[in-house]
């Protein structure tokens, strides 16, 4: 979508225009002061939430949907931050006028998640018993607590319940928290290439990432900012595998082959293979804009959720309490979380009595997937989003 | 458009039970039931533009090829009602389709071609060609319908299985029903819809 434009003035507005971008968004601050209680034991005073907005709020209040973000995501999800922004935010493939999530219907929020590096509170922020920043000692942090956070979030906005929240891969997680947290609080739930747990393999390659940086003799025991430098090698290798694992075997033959940069092998180790040059560049770009130990914290975040453990591993037993309606999609080649991963989602949904749709969707794009533009997916996922009613009956039924 | 058998299945589909529409195709018959008789309702389909109608019409759906099972998706008896509506011909193992659905519903509503229609059994018994009609579409080098049947070799099936039939009833493709039709289900029907159940 880097064709785009970015001359579109009003945010939101329905006649945003041809291209169907929310156009410039400015992200906003939400302050909070009451202690926030986290699941390891420790809490956090008080902190900041740097959220954005697209579409605009009904008078009833019944539009609004969540958006939960992936590891590397934040609360850029769509549109343009300014004019010289040459990308628009990670998922304006599907938010936006006359996409799937209709900014001319709904009214989306999207939020940095506690812990992360885009404004919201995190380990750059300025720990105020120490007046320097948190880095290493930031508490680890859970889906649950982020949706803890995204509760205090939407009470903020002044909002009774979400219509529906959506998230992918990480995001999805949290929508199924969501479900179980706030049954009451959110009418429907979207939850794309997720899992309802991490695998051996998941937390594998997660526990090498975390090597790769806490390794670096640049991270100083993620005091790196004091020390003014930065891991960027262990970031970066992070990074590097991180992309491994969200692209397929296939995507992978297709994007690079066996293509040469210089059309011939040089014996040696400098980058000579296309994916090489690709994965370098993922790399070295991501340690730009990304903070190793919200890096860190992220990959934790993942591998602890795990909804069913609390009740003896029976998924169902956990979304008992649920009252959403489920829509559950992933994509046949992703094997970070494969399809056979949402289908526990989706069998535990059914003998837990939810209403849930599953759509399984072709694509060779491995799990970043569910960020592109696949016409069946978004078909899919615009012709739920169109279902979803938004009349006060139906609200007052739920609520 | 409402399809031949459906006038007869929402005749015995109790009101408000819980349906499972098994290759539920665009969800109509799903649509029409919650219509009729305010069940609630579930389909399986394995086609992407069939799940996506579904979808768009607000209706429940699981995308799943019927023949790698539906035992692992549901629940034993978590269904009053199972429909297979003119799907069984098409699949690789209709036999363990029909074990497997009276394991997670009371009742089953099987619906297919009847295979020993008079015009299926001219077709092949005197004119020497495959059937190729209303209700039989497609050449023989392209077809869906590998299974076909009739209503004899159904009833010796359910009898293998255990199944016990509470319901027969075969219409045409006018849905007339008639003194023939009832006197030679077997000759005259072209379409057979059974209630089964698992015998006790």
């Amino acid at each position: 979508m880097s064709d785009v434009a970015p001359k579109i003035a009003t945010p939101g507005a329905a006649d945003a225009g041809m291209n169907h971008s929310v156009g410039i968004v400015h992200p906003q601050t939400a302050i909070f002061t009451a202690p926030l209680a986290l699941d390891c034991g420790r809490s956090l005073p008080s902190y900041t939430l740097v959220y954005e907005t697209y579409g605009q709020l009904n008078a009833a209040g019944s539009n609004a949907v969540l958006i939960c973000h992936a590891l590397s995501g934040d609360h850029h999800a769509a549109g343009f931050n300014a004019e010289t922004e040459r990308k628009p935010g990670w998922w304006d493939s599907a938010i936006g006028p006359g996409k799937p999530i209709d900014t001319n219907r709904f009214f989306v929020v999207c939020l940095n998640n506690l812990g992360g590096c885009k404004g919201s509170t995190g380990p750059l922020s300025i720990d105020p018993a120490t007046n320097k920043p948190y880095g290493p000692d930031f508490p680890i942090v859970t889906v649950r607590d982020w949706v803890s956070a995204q509760h205090r979030l939407m009470q903020y906005l002044g909002l009774a319940r979400w219509v529906a929240v959506i998230g992918g891969s990480l995001g999805g997680m949290q929508v199924l928290q969501w479900s179980i947290s706030y049954p009451d609080a959110i009418a429907h739930a979207v939850v794309i290439a997720a899992a309802p747990k991490l695998s051996a393999q998941n937390i594998a390659f997660n526990e090498v990432a975390r090597q790769a940086i806490i390794t670096d003799p640049e991270f100083h025991g993620g005091r790196y900012a004091e020390e003014g430098t930065l891991p960027r090698r262990g970031l970066m290798l992070a990074r590097m595998l991180g992309h491994i694992t969200y692209l397929s075997d296939d995507a992978m033959r297709a994007k690079f082959g066996r293509e040469l940069r210089a059309g011939q092998v040089n014996y040696g180790f400098d980058v000579e293979f296309q994916v090489e040059s690709y994965l370098r560049y993922q790399g070295t770009s991501f340690v730009d804009r990304f903070d190793a130990n919200t890096y860190l914290l992220m990959t934790k975040a993942l591998d602890y959720f795990d909804p069913a453990h609390e009740y003896g591993d029976d998924l169902s037993a956990a979304l008992a309490p649920a009252q959403a309606d489920f829509l559950v999609i992933s994509f046949t080649s992703d094997w970070r979380f494969a399809p056979m991963r949402s289908r526990e989602i989706v069998r535990a949904l059914l003998a837990a009595g939810r209403r849930v749709s599953y759509a399984e969707i072709e694509s060779n794009h491995g799990h970043d997937a569910f960020l592109m533009n696949i016409p069946y997916y978004h078909r899919v996922l615009a012709g739920y989003m169109a279902n979803i009613d938004l009349t006060l009956e139906q609200s007052a039924g739920v609520l | 458009m409402i399809r031949p058998d459906w006038h007869i299945v929402e005749q015995w589909i109790t009101p408000r039970s819980r349906v499972l529409d098994l290759g539920c195709g665009d969800g109509s018959l799903m649509a029409h039931l919650i219509d009729r008789r305010q069940v609630s309702a579930v389909g399986l389909e394995l086609d992407d533009d069939q799940v996506a109608a579904c979808i768009e019409a607000g209706l429940n759906v699981i995308q799943e090829d019927l023949d790698s099972g539906i035992s692992d998706w549901f629940a034993p008896m978590s269904f009053d009602f199972v429909i297979v509506s003119q799907t069984i011909q098409a699949m690789r193992h209709p036999e363990r389709l029909l074990a497997d659905m009276l394991s997670i519903a009371r009742e089953g509503i099987v619906t297919f071609p009847n295979m020993g229609y008079w015009r299926n059994r001219v077709q092949l018994g005197l004119l020497g060609h495959m059937p190729f009609n209303r209700a039989l579409p497609n050449p023989w080098y392209n077809t869906p319908n590998i299974h076909l049947c009739t209503l004899t070799d159904f009833e010796a099936l359910c009898d293998e299985l255990g199944l016990e039939i509470l319901d027969r009833a075969v219409v045409d493709s006018a849905r007339r029903e008639s003194a023939l039709l009832r006197t030679f289900p077997n000759w005259f029907g072209e379409h057979a819809i059974y209630r089964i159940k698992r015998r006790v």
